[in-house]
């Protein structure tokens, strides 16, 4: 195992009682608990950690946070694995397993990075430019490009951990437990509100976990380990560490990705969830999201050993551990001097300070040149030297425009550059929240502008630097917000803590190191994720975009796993230099959630396998397990499509059903039948508004077909309704469509006429259905019933009786959907399968034949019966599936009126109508399109489609159902039907194939 | 995610509702009366304003009612909530 050679011998968060080991790229390392990935690898030395995305450029550690756009790694094995996951989050567990990415064979020997030999003939847009042509090639291009390109790689195998959702309620959310965060949290909670403070990080102090300053005279950390202390004594805190707040979404509700368990690695908890994505609802939000520092855009900046000054300040404090022996800064502002002397004391030489500013007079810049350090001003670093790490940096002055790089070059050896161009506050949430950004041109950075929503960002994210200011302005935050949610207005904000404060000077902005004479920028990397240059912003420029938005998408900048949380500022920036405008004109892109990436799991939470959409079975679905049936999914219902004997292919099966109903007795389970109660003295009027045709002069007894439009004429859904006594209707609807039926009803009962006294509600679980169909069917139900008489003349076609069936209480339906006579007989569901089983047991002497969907399809295609949804598709009217006598003149309904506009009277609408392949071995794929005759040349009109299609062993040949234009007047003709091996001509029919007169009914 | 507050059940998450268009759109007495234009109007044309709206939600996995809201289609600040009997807020220029 190597040895952790840059491991500091004191302080930091870490535990030297308790090591471990890791594994990265297939080496064995050591760290301690306390560390993240990162850390451990600074701590061996190692900086080189994955290769770009296009150039496959070695890359190091740039940041110390999420905003980490180099570091991607590989987490984990097998089932487990994540991709992308950011080194500087992941904490180190023991054996943990982690591998770069973006490179092969290996991240030290890598034959993608011959790219970066190309990367003048790959500049922006390059893709866009060059795979175009030929178009029919892109999917090859595309093959190859998708697997050059990279990140990280999906896992193959199911994930063995699961995940949960949570709903939450609090008056204050605070994000971010820095200094601020845990100020706004005190305040709030101490005014009694109900407060979530969550973090990113594995332990609340945010940017004091790596700075070494002091508050009222205590060291930050006993400041840090105070506040969290009180926070955690109060039971109205919920305290959430290792929590991203992701989206920020309308009326204050927002999202926590919480990592439980992660830092356990395959070692945690199995009975507990991985990571939990709670949804919180907060009367008040103070973001406290602290800022990002961006990197400096110089020649080579990307090298490992390249890295934010604050970032080794914290792998200094925090970690124990030196990112290097012999450092080189350069800066435009005050805080890398801070991180200057914090490397200084841990023993790192540091060789110079590059100052952009002139003459650096700030109160931490004298203390760096008292110790000794040099301080360069006015310079800058013109290229970095070094491949897999820096191990020099070329120095040069600057002109006083800063625009070009003036002087004699001169090295100046070192295994660690620390840069900072400035902080950017992290406004993503501000911005999500739909607040507007404004520039301050002080500070050089953005800053929340006015709150659109019930929220207030404070400190380091509001563009406030010094830790007293944080302090003072998190306090006032948390007391408003508490305040603003109803929370004892009585509270007051502590006052200010004593601090030293520290003079800084203005920061002076140096977007881009110019190039030397003679070069270019396109090794000054804006964004490492992505590998955009300066010179691909410039030649977006140049090429004429205008908008951040189309500079974003031409050079790819920010869109990246980071979403160039360090990039785009700078991005922008260069941007505007080269178009001449000032920064808040050129204006930001727009920040979209998830702040940092997450996985599927957190948000999908239990919503997996069988809980991911709920499974509705019948109450004979055990009988039909039992016999084998295969099944089939009726939106959320599992029906039996059919009932294969041993031996028998579906085709086989669906013969037998469809023969044995017509000619002896077949059964269907019909329980999935959407079955709507309606009462109501006023329900007769009800069903002649929703139904084509009338309803007033129905019997008690009777049943009728219907069929309900939208109010745009088309066809909705259909089924029969029975009057089952003076103001009381039974309505069935097709399996799919029974609850959007009766929100369909409510939506006009309560909207349009709520004068009209009607109650409507669901029965469909209330009941089971056994349809038996089949010309003995009488004799089957006539011998398991004793009070309902079956005489044809007394229970005729259409009506329905009430009885007992094998001394089940019932509700008789003689209607048909196959065309032979049947009966449906509902029971009560805790009856049903009683029911079947007696139906099963005496039907065994009439050849009683369990028959699915399948077959039912079938059957009821030979009548030419239309199925909603399969027939229609919310373009057919009544009219064009021949339903004209359905269809009443006298009485209005919904859609009537638009029956006469001029395009549902077109003489050229597609018609329903049947359609038998001149082949009758033929059976055509339904949705086949029909041409009237196949050309060489497109365009080939198209004049319908098949709806239905099926072998019919009853008559022996296939048959289907299809959609003409002016198909009803087109009896007769042949069409053909292009498919993908040949054509098939098909004759138009009526859409009846089996006894048209409707003689099967009676049996 | 907006909070709704349904007249009969209080604040509830918007994943509980359903979206019913715009309000106070009332079905012709008559339909056949109406000119093909007069009928298309009805059935097709809907307001798109850059501000208030005054639209129908039904609270769909809740109490099943409709009821009117006004929005803010820019802010999807919920101004107003109504039933289906009451009359629009007076600040709504609808």
């Amino acid at each position: 195992m190597s040895q952790q050679t840059y491991r500091l011998a004191v302080g930091g968060h870490i535990d030297r009682t308790r090591p471990l080991s890791f594994d990265f790229n297939g080496k064995r390392y050591g760290g301690y608990v306390g560390d993240t990935l990162a850390s451990a690898l600074l701590a061996n030395g190692v900086h080189l950690v994955g290769r770009s995305y296009k150039y496959h450029r070695p890359r190091g550690v740039l940041s110390a946070g999420s905003e980490e756009p180099n570091a991607l790694v590989q987490h984990g094995t097998g089932g487990a694995t994540d991709p992308n996951f950011r080194a500087t989050q992941v904490e180190l567990y023991d054996e943990l397993v982690a591998a770069s990415q973006n490179c092969w064979p290996s991240v030290s020997f890598d034959l993608g990075a011959v790219n970066s030999l190309f990367s003048r003939v790959l500049p922006a847009g390059f893709y866009y430019k060059t795979f175009m042509w030929p178009k029919a090639f892109w999917k090859y291009y595309e093959y190859v490009i998708r697997r050059a390109a990279g990140l990280g790689r999906a896992p193959d195998a199911p994930d063995p951990a699961y995940y949960d959702n949570m709903h939450v309620h609090c008056e204050v959310l605070v994000v971010g437990g820095g200094v601020t965060g845990l100020a706004a949290a005190l305040s709030a909670a101490r005014a009694d509100a109900r407060v979530i403070l969550a973090d990113e990080q594995c332990e609340f102090g945010g940017g004091l976990l790596g700075a070494g300053e002091q508050i009222d005279g205590m060291s930050t950390d006993e400041w840090v380990a105070q506040a969290v202390a009180e926070l955690a004594s109060m039971k109205q805190v919920t305290l959430l560490p290792r929590s991203t707040v992701i989206g920020y979404f309308d009326h204050n509700f927002l999202t926590i990705a919480e990592r439980i368990q992660d830092h356990l690695g395959p070692m945690g908890t199995p009975d507990k969830a991985r990571q939990r994505l709670w949804k919180v609802r907060a009367k008040q939000v103070v973001l406290a999201t602290g800022a990002h520092e961006r990197p400096m855009v110089f020649k080579n900046n990307d090298r490992p050993g390249i890295m934010l000054a604050s970032a080794a300040q914290t792998y200094v404090n925090r970690f124990a551990v030196k990112p290097g022996n012999n450092v080189v800064f350069f800066t435009n502002n005050d805080s890398a001097y801070g991180a200057a002397l914090t490397l200084a004391e841990a023993g790192i030489k540091v060789a110079a300070v590059l100052d952009v500013r002139a003459q650096p007079t700030g109160r931490l810049a004298t203390k760096v040149r008292d110790r000794g350090i040099e301080i360069l001003g006015r310079h800058a670093i013109a290229a970095a030297m070094g491949k897999k790490r820096v191990s020099a940096v070329e120095v040069m002055m600057l002109n006083e425009s800063a625009d070009r790089l003036i002087g004699t070059a001169r090295k100046i050896a070192c295994d660690l550059v620390c840069m900072s161009a400035g902080w950017s506050p992290a406004v993503h949430l501000f911005s999500q929240s739909r607040g507007k950004l404004k520039y301050d041109a002080n500070r050089s950075c953005f800053v929340p502008g006015d709150s659109v929503q019930a929220e207030r960002s404070a400190g380091a994210a509001n563009g406030t630097f010094s830790l007293a200011a944080c302090i003072v302005e998190g306090h006032e935050a948390g007391l408003a917000a508490a305040t603003d949610a109803g929370y004892n207005k009585n509270a007051s904000v502590p006052k200010a803590p004593v601090r030293q404060e520290i003079e800084e000077a203005p920061v002076d902005p140096l977007w881009l190191v110019p190039a030397k004479a003679g070069e270019h920028t396109n090794k000054h990397f804006v964004d490492f994720q992505n590998d955009v240059t300066a010179a691909d912003v410039v030649l977006a420029a140049r090429e004429g975009y205008r908008s951040v938005e189309h500079l974003k998408r031409y050079t790819t900048m920010g869109m990246g796993t980071d979403q160039g949380k360090t990039s785009n500022v700078n991005a922008l920036a260069i941007f505007g230099q080269v178009l001449g405008s000032d920064i808040p004109d050129v204006g930001t892109t727009t920040f979209r959630p998830p702040y940092t990436p997450v996985t599927f799991g957190v948000l999908v939470g239990r919503d997996v396998g069988e809980l991911a959409d709920p499974v509705r079975r019948t109450p004979m679905h055990q009988w039909h397990e039992s016999k084998g049936a295969k099944f089939e999914d009726v939106g959320q219902w599992r029906r039996p499509w059919y009932y294969p004997l041993p031996g028998e292919s579906m085709q086989d099966a669906v013969n037998r059903e469809c023969l044995a109903t017509r000619k002896a007795i077949g059964i269907l389970d019909a329980s999935t039948l959407g079955k709507i109660d309606i009462r109501g003295p006023h329900a007769a009027e009800f069903l002649d508004r929703i139904y084509t045709n009338g309803w007033k002069k129905l019997a008690i007894g009777r049943c009728r077909y219907g069929v309900m439009c939208g109010e745009d004429g088309m066809v909705f859904d259909d089924g029969v309704t029975a009057r089952l006594g003076e103001n009381h209707y039974w309505m069935t609807t097709t399996t799919g469509n029974a609850a959007r039926v009766l929100a369909w009803l409510e939506e006009w009962l309560q909207t349009e006429w709520p004068e009209l006294k009607v109650y409507c509600n669901s029965m469909t679980e209330h009941w089971a259905t056994a349809s038996v169909a089949g010309p003995l069917a009488r004799k089957l139900v006539a011998k398991l019933t004793s009070d309902i008489d079956f005489d044809p003349d007394n229970f005729p076609f259409m009506s329905c009786r009430e009885g007992a069936v094998a001394g089940i209480p019932a509700r008789v339906f003689r209607i048909s959907f196959t065309g032979e006579l049947s009966f449906e007989i509902n029971v009560r569901s805790s009856c049903g399968r009683a029911l079947w089983n007696t139906l099963m047991t005496v039907g065994e002497q009439y050849g009683i034949t369990p028959f699915g969907t399948e077959a039912m399809h079938v059957l009821r295609a030979e009548k030419g019966f239309i199925i909603a949804g399969q027939e229609t598709d919310g373009t057919v009217t009544p009219i064009d599936l021949g339903l004209e006598p359905m269809v009443s003149k006298r009485k209005d309904f919904i859609g009537k009126r638009s029956l006469s506009r001029p395009d549902t009277q077109r003489e050229d609408r597609k018609q329903l109508v049947g359609l038998l392949p001149v082949d009758a071995r033929e059976v055509l794929p339904e949705g086949s399109q029909i041409v009237e005759k196949v050309d060489d040349k497109p365009p080939v009109p198209m004049i319908g489609h098949v709806t239905s299609s099926y072998y019919s062993a009853y008559l022996e040949r296939s048959i289907a159902l299809a959609l003409i234009k002016r198909g009803r007047s087109r009896h007769g003709e042949t069409v053909q039907v292009p498919l993908e091996d040949k054509v098939v001509p098909a004759k138009i029919s009526a859409p009846q194939f089996y006894d048209p007169e409707g003689v099967r009914i009676n049996g | 995610m907006l909070l709704i507050k349904c007249p009969w059940c209080g604040d509830r998450d918007e994943h509980e509702f359903s979206y019913g268009g715009e309000a106070h759109i009332v079905r012709p007495r008559d339909p056949e009366k109406l000119t093909d234009d007069q009928w298309a109007d009805y059935l097709f044309m809907r307001k798109n304003p850059k501000g208030a709206h005054l639209e129908r939600w039904v609270h769909a996995h809740g109490c099943r009612r409709w009821f009117n809201v006004e929005r803010d289609t820019v802010t999807h600040a919920i101004t107003a909530v109504y039933k289906m009997n009451e009359k629009p807020p007076r600040s709504s220029k609808t």
